[in-house]
């Protein structure tokens, strides 16, 4: 009896600990791709049919799962800080390529209850604002935009910090962002042009940060060091192929080499 | 002989078990504690950040207990003393935050309370808006954390000696005479012990926080947001934090053991609880 519990402990503490529940079972091919938030529709399309395994998260946290041992053979970050914190840790298995590009938009549920119309009226007081943590990727790109704006002519003297002071939520991916939005908790929120899916684009409205103020937040993505190289390498020439060119710009992003 | 040895198998095994539970409990506690050097953890416990998520958690988790009491104690009189039609529904109901997923509970709370919500029409008019205040972080603490106090004050008062309540009613004492100066005093233990279980539950209060209130330094992120957010930009700091809510945490469970031990000792010869 003893003996019987022992062994069946065993082996289930093998099943577990088997990376993301028997990975070891599955048919050769299979990878596991660490993806920005941002991109889970696009990457979604781009494998389907395709023995592919996602973890969509912030790129942040994505970068750290690396760092503290989790399986994957293909990262792809939405910012190049988390890129080199992977690079610096020696984590990736070969050269990272920028395979895209996305610009922020401000969006604002249909019903409006904020009442803003313009990028000026984020500055009113009483406008309850979400961004992502300034350690997100797209928390760091909007605080640089919302600097940007506040240099642009005919907005209103102290409108960053105003801004700013009108965030009532730093949320932990964009998805986050979008979804306080969405519910019509939030008045406004910054998130990338391709978070505004199909899906949601019927609860929104998008205001476009003028060229001159927005960002222009890079992708890179690389094989991960011990990853099953042969089929990463091949995902990784998709995405950067023409197909994947096709695909991520359906999904509202700018493919590498594409002028913005 | 051979029954000697087997006598020896159980307490051995158990041995054995208990060991292997100490090593896997303790360990991720000594990680921690290891980590930070003891000047380090006192120098970052001067960091704004932690101050704020700290002075936020205490004010936060000590108003949610309050709630909780207020609201609980008569909740948990009913249950220990009164029978009635959905009695079991009920408290079905007062378990339920206990086993549910807290981001569950977020949702729930958000879909309720948030200005699109069932609820959230009316507390507009009243010109409230709970989502993303320090009052939505309460709401969701008292929400998980309310079942903890009602628990352990119910069955406090329902292991009071009967023969204390009779006596009481032979002298003419209204039930809420009865309930102030016979049955709290007796309970007293429980209710302290309930009252800091649910205080330390809802000091670690995160799913429900994040997804109700938001994360918000000095307005909604509290310790246990904040420990998670430093965790992607500054490991040491999170660590720190980790250290504090541990040592709080431990602190608590003490208390409960000194200043509760047990249950009173007029209570002790009573009957199983009625019910």
């Amino acid at each position: 009896m003893t003996r019987l519990g022992t062994v069946s402990l065993f082996v289930l503490c093998t099943l577990l600990a088997s990376p993301a529940g028997g990975q070891d079972a599955a048919p050769p091919g299979r990878i596991t791709v660490f993806a920005a938030a941002s991109l889970s529709d696009a990457f979604r399309e781009l494998a389907q049919g395709e023995p592919v395994r996602f973890n969509f998260a912030g790129s942040q946290q994505l970068a750290l799962q690396l760092e503290q041992g989790a399986r994957a053979d293909v990262f792809a970050s939405s910012d190049q800080r988390w890129m080199d914190y992977v690079l610096e840790k020696k984590l990736a298995g070969g050269e990272p390529r920028v395979f895209a590009h996305n610009v922020l938009v401000v969006i604002v549920p249909k019903t409006n209850p904020g009442r803003i119309h313009r990028l000026e009226d984020l500055a009113k007081r009483g406008v309850k604002l979400v961004v992502g943590a300034e350690a997100v990727p797209v928390g760091k790109y909007t605080r640089e935009a919302i600097e940007n704006l506040a240099n642009q002519p005919g907005f209103p003297l102290e409108y960053s910090s105003k801004v700013l002071g009108n965030v009532v939520s730093q949320e932990e991916n964009v998805k986050s962002v979008v979804a306080k939005v969405q519910l019509g908790e939030a008045d406004a929120g910054f998130v990338y042009w391709s978070d505004v899916t199909r899906e949601v684009s019927r609860y929104l409205t998008v205001l476009e940060i003028p060229k001159d103020a927005n960002v222009l937040a890079s992708y890179p993505i690389v094989v991960v060091a011990g990853g099953d190289t042969a089929a990463a390498r091949s995902f990784v020439d998709r995405v950067t192929g023409a197909e994947g060119k096709r695909v991520l710009a359906k999904h509202g992003l700018i493919p590498a080499g594409s002028t913005p | 002989m051979k029954s000697a040895r087997r006598d020896r198998i159980g307490p051995v095994a158990a041995a054995v078990a208990a060991g292997t539970l100490v090593a896997f409990l303790g360990l991720p506690i000594a990680a921690l504690v290891i980590r930070v050097p003891p000047g380090d953890l006192l120098r970052r416990l001067a960091d704004p950040v932690l101050l704020d998520a700290l002075r936020l958690s205490l004010l936060t988790s000590i108003a949610a207990t309050a709630v909780v009491a207020v609201l609980g104690l008569p909740v948990a009189w009913l249950l220990a003393t009164r029978d009635f039609p959905g009695k079991r529904l009920l408290e079905v109901l007062i378990d339920l935050p206990m086993v549910l997923p807290p981001t569950v509970a977020g949702v729930g709370l958000l879909m309720a309370f948030g200005r699109n919500g069932l609820a959230g029409g009316a507390l507009g008019t009243m010109g409230l808006s709970i989502p993303f205040t320090t009052l939505a972080v309460v709401v969701a603490q008292v929400f998980v954390a309310a079942p903890f106090f009602i628990s352990a004050t119910r069955a406090g008062l329902s292991e009071v000696d009967p023969r204390y309540l009779d006596a009481a009613a032979t002298l003419r004492a209204s039930p809420t005479r009865t309930l102030l100066r016979v049955m709290l005093p007796l309970a007293l233990p429980s209710l302290v012990a309930g009252a800091a279980m649910t205080w330390a539950r809802a000091l670690g209060e995160f799913g429900a926080t994040i997804t109700f209130a938001g994360n918000m330094p000095g307005v909604t992120q509290t310790m246990p947001l904040a420990v998670y957010i430093a965790l992607q930009s500054d490991l040491d700091a999170s660590v720190a934090m980790s250290v504090l809510l541990l040592a709080l945490s431990l602190g608590v469970l003490f208390a409960i053991r000194i200043a509760a031990p047990g249950v009173s000792p007029l209570s002790r010869r009573a009957r199983p609880a009625r019910s």
